[in-house]
């Protein structure tokens, strides 16, 4: 053993913000993406997408598409009879590939093997589809209104990981409802001093990561090879076996490094239609998206809202009453989990005395709505919000003091049977607050907003984890948990030296795959730290047990880790492995939970040039309450990129459908932030109240802010004298609204 | 038709098809994969490489084009000694996170530094608004490039 080898760390590994363990390879672009591979026979898939958003398939003519030079197979809805082909983890309501119909612009109709992406393109072309058109349900209001056309009248089996507790029956074209009551809110509302009421409007968006949907398939008699762009892969794989009929334990699932994720690669997305084709092909094959194709394949859960706040003259809140719609487009993703975490999120941290909440997630034939960081949260807090600030204004109070006066404290209830406050919320919107300069003098046209949420965090709490301790004195964490971006092989080395005393330069994680990394929920709503991180902890800190009791003694000196497995194995090889586990405490039900309430607070400061309608947004401030900082920096990271995603949603963000046809398609108009929208002052406040229930007190965080900044956002442009009710705020809605104010003779500025 | 160019110093000669991209002569025929496929339409800078010593987006670039010129993508660019000191300075400001548009963005930002003139931090914003970044939310990419520039 070297002298490094044998050195006794003396500095802690955790709480200080080490370099990324990625860092090198991905700055040298050796770092692999799923885009990035090849394997041996593969072909190139490509896909036919429906140009129309509802019809009736007449007929699909693939003869000249089967004659290009190096296509090898051409899949249609009818080579899927052998299998019940519907899919869905909430509901089972999406086939593979259409059959008989197409419900949205976009939608797989025919896919293509070839030898070359060339030649799967010109087959692609060469193929001739007739379509019966039926009327579009092109909205919400269309979708909920009397006689509505159905989207789907299959009947609404649940799917695998449902986790809403009973599937109701489908509604006409509403396939989830979630309510939240409390007291007799028509009570408080006849007799409240303040009611501030409207209805709003949230757009549908696009996660964009920068690296598209991509999936390689293997298929070999009952064994599924699959190298995917997929979050979680475990519940994947479960998707796959269930939909292929196989063992689980047969499919394989393979995930490199993610470009990007944002939730827009949780759950199962292409990974069905290239095992099919590859099926078919007899051969691997691999699918990558081009940007217009990830855009249909999932987005963010466009939005109608009316919501009323009853206060006390004095700024008490008393009641709210929220009632929205959800477009979760021609199926259901993970649209009842959004819609379920908006009612959780609608009430707003807040003492009430009596709330209603009535969230529905409705079918229409748009592409279907998934995740994105902080869904549901996103959609309600600048609403909510927007109001409490409204009565701040009637009641003639600070902002800030209206949210010290009603914001619950920790310990309180949130939501009936669900768990308490566990986070110090004045605190942290006094913290951003200071950070905009809340106080400071500003001039005409600069508005400032303040706005806090909460967002159920951590999924269903299972992950598992193995630490190996190898015969060099280094260990190897495998673990289910997907690296994206936000930095979990860097936490989680952190977290394992620091149960082993040793240097995180020591400590290698892996990638996520299903036949050799344990068993891991997912990677989203925040939990990988929390979650994932406490099994890493719990698997370092039995090897180090382990370690004890080879040496007899509870005083164990790193140094002396590699004489103690020679004593143990007697010689220099074999290797300890340590197990960690985190089960649910009580069942883990969405309704007991959640694992940790993730905080949703920021601040902002806007300037409007009423000439143009144009909002720059100046400062941001957002609080990572995240219990324990594994790594400062890269908590702010998060932050940051969070709150620009906000700052995207808040000010320009939106895909367009007329009539159900999507028309920004590409990122020449669906534009995403840039150097340039960089606030002048971008600050992360990180609070450490080792409040969590993770490793070391730590909580999860990123997405927060994502919630928090839009709310902060629309909360300033209406200080600076621009109420809005519709995001999100370009220049010619902004525009609009000050002339419809000058109009009303309320236009101050 | 046949094109010569040289591909981070080395001669390369390929018969490619009139309409070849840049982009796939590098990832599909010479296996350099750190210029990634994005946004297809030159607006994102994932497939940033540099011809003749400039930025181009080699997704919108045709590799009949490249006919005679010189070529550097990451793997080349991590080749060269000044490299290092990008690299630093990236992983001290953590400067990245998902790593999809770290290539493209290297190869920008190592043009701009060798012709100078980044003098402020809003220079430094406005040149590199060519390249998206959807993770770090761009402070700290400004903040090390600013290191790099010596911008205080």
């Amino acid at each position: 053993m070297t002298a490094v080898e044998t050195e006794r760390r003396t500095r802690p590994q955790v709480g200080v913000s080490q370099p990324r363990r990625d860092a090198a390879e991905k700055l040298r672009g050796r770092a692999q993406f799923v885009g990035d591979m090849l394997v041996p026979r593969m072909l190139y898939g490509r896909v036919l997408r429906s140009p129309i958003a509802h019809g009736r398939i007449v007929s699909i003519d693939t003869s000249a598409a089967e004659s290009v030079p190096g296509v090898v197979c051409v899949l249609t809805g009818a080579d899927l009879r052998d299998i019940d082909p519907y899919y869905g983890h909430a509901i089972k309501d999406r086939p593979i590939i259409a059959i008989d119909k197409v419900r949205f612009h976009g939608e797989q109709v025919v896919a293509v093997a070839a030898e070359t992406p060339a030649a799967a393109a010109a087959a692609v072309e060469a193929i001739v589809v007739e379509y019966d058109e039926l009327p579009v349900v092109a909205n919400v209001e269309q979708a909920v209104a009397r006689g509505a056309p159905l989207v789907t009248d299959r009947e609404a089996k649940p799917g695998l990981f449902h986790g809403l507790g009973e599937l109701p029956e489908r509604d006409g074209n509403v396939c989830y409802r979630y309510r939240l009551d409390k007291g007799e809110p028509e009570a408080v509302f006849a007799h409240a001093d303040i009611v501030v009421e409207g209805e709003y409007t949230f757009p549908s968006v696009y996660q964009y990561a920068m690296e598209t949907h991509t999936v390689i398939a293997q298929v070999e008699g009952d064994e599924i090879v699959l190298w995917a762009t997929c979050q979680h892969p475990f519940l994947v794989r479960a998707e796959i076996a269930d939909l292929f009929r196989v063992p689980v334990a047969n499919v394989r699932i393979q995930v490199p490094y993610l470009g990007g994720g944002f939730g827009s690669k949780s759950y199962t997305k292409m990974e069905p239609l290239t095992v099919a084709l590859a099926r078919k092909a007899g051969r691997p094959v691999k699918i990558q998206n081009r940007v217009g194709e990830s855009m249909v394949t999932t987005r963010r859960h466009n939005m109608w809202c009316r919501m009323r706040t009853a206060a006390t003259h004095d700024g008490r809140l008393l009641a709210r009453d929220v009632v929205c719609l959800f477009d979760t487009g021609a199926y259901a993703d993970n649209g009842p989990r959004v819609v379920a975490t908006a009612g959780d999120a609608a009430p707003g941290p807040y003492r009430w005395s009596a709330y209603r909440v009535d969230a529905s997630c409705v079918y229409t034939n748009l592409a279907p709505s998934g995740s994105y960081r902080a869904f549901g949260a996103t959609h309600m807090q600048w609403i909510g919000e927007s109001q409490v600030d409204e009565v701040a204004r009637r009641a003639g109070l600070d902002p800030l003091e209206v949210r010290r006066q009603n914001l619950l404290t920790p310990g309180e209830e949130v939501r009936a049977g669900g768990k308490p406050l566990d986070a110090d919320l004045i605190g942290d919107v006094e913290k951003v607050a200071a950070a905009v300069g809340w106080h400071e003098p500003k001039r005409p046209l600069v508005g400032r907003g303040v706005s806090v949420g909460l967002l159920a965090a951590g999924a269903h709490p299972v992950s598992s984890a193995v630490c190996r301790l190898e015969a060099d004195g280094r260990v190897v964490v495998l673990v289910g948990t997907t690296e994206m971006g936000q930095g979990p092989r860097t936490a989680f080395a952190q977290i394992a030296a620091e149960e082993l005393r040793i240097e995180t330069e020591r400590v290698t994680v892996r990638g996520a795959d299903t036949r050799f990394t344990p068993y891991d929920r997912s990677t989203g709503a925040s939990r990988s730290t929390t979650v994932a991180g406490l099994a890493v902890q719990r698997a370092a800190a039995d090897i180090r047990q382990q370690l004890e009791r080879i040496a007899g003694t509870d005083e164990v000196d790193p140094a002396d880790y590699l004489a103690l497995m020679r004593k143990h194995f007697g010689f220099s090889g074999g290797e300890l492995i340590g197990r960690g586990e985190v089960a649910p405490v009580g069942t883990g039900s969405y309704a007991e939970g959640p694992v940790f309430w993730e905080v949703c607070v920021g601040a902002a400061e806007v300037e409007v040039d009423p000439a143009t309608g144009f909002v720059r947004v100046r400062k941001t401030a957002t609080a990572a309450d995240v219990g324990r900082a594994i790594n400062p920096q890269l908590v702010e990271r998060q932050d940051e990129g969070a709150t620009l995603q906000g700052l995207g949603n808040a000010l320009f963000e939106e895909l367009v459908y007329e009539d159900g046809l999507l028309l920004n398609d590409t990122l020449l108009d669906y534009r995403v932030p840039t150097f340039e929208d960089l606030p002048d002052s971008m600050t992360c406040v990180i609070v450490e109240n080792e409040d969590g229930p993770g490793p070391y007190g730590a909580k999860g965080c990123g997405e927060g802010a994502l919630a928090a900044v839009p709310a902060a956002i629309v909360n300033a442009l209406a200080d600076a004298g621009v109420p809005m009710n519709e995001l999100p705020l370009t220049p010619e809605r902004v525009w609009r609204r000050i002339q419809e104010l000058k109009k009303e003779g309320k236009w101050q500025s | 038709m046949e094109i010569a160019l040289s591909v981070n110093g080395r001669e390369v000669r390929r018969d490619v098809e009139p309409q070849e991209l840049l982009l796939d002569l590098l990832r599909d025929s010479l296996g350099l994969t750190g210029a990634k496929r994005s946004c297809d339409v030159q607006v994102c800078g994932a497939c940033t490489v540099l011809v003749d010593g400039l930025p181009v987006s080699s997704c919108c670039y045709l590799a009949a084009h490249a006919d005679g010129r010189e070529v550097t993508t990451i793997e080349g660019l991590a080749e060269r000694p000044e490299f290092e000191r990008l690299e630093e300075v990236f992983t001290r400001h953590a400067a990245l996170q998902c790593g999809f548009c770290t290539p493209g963005m290297l190869l920008t930002i190592s043009s701009l530094l060798e012709r100078g003139g980044l003098e402020s931090a809003e220079e430094i914003r406005q040149s590199l608004a060519g390249n998206l970044c959807r993770c770090t939310g761009y402070r700290g990419i400004v903040d090390a490039v600013a290191e790099l520039a010596g911008v205080g």
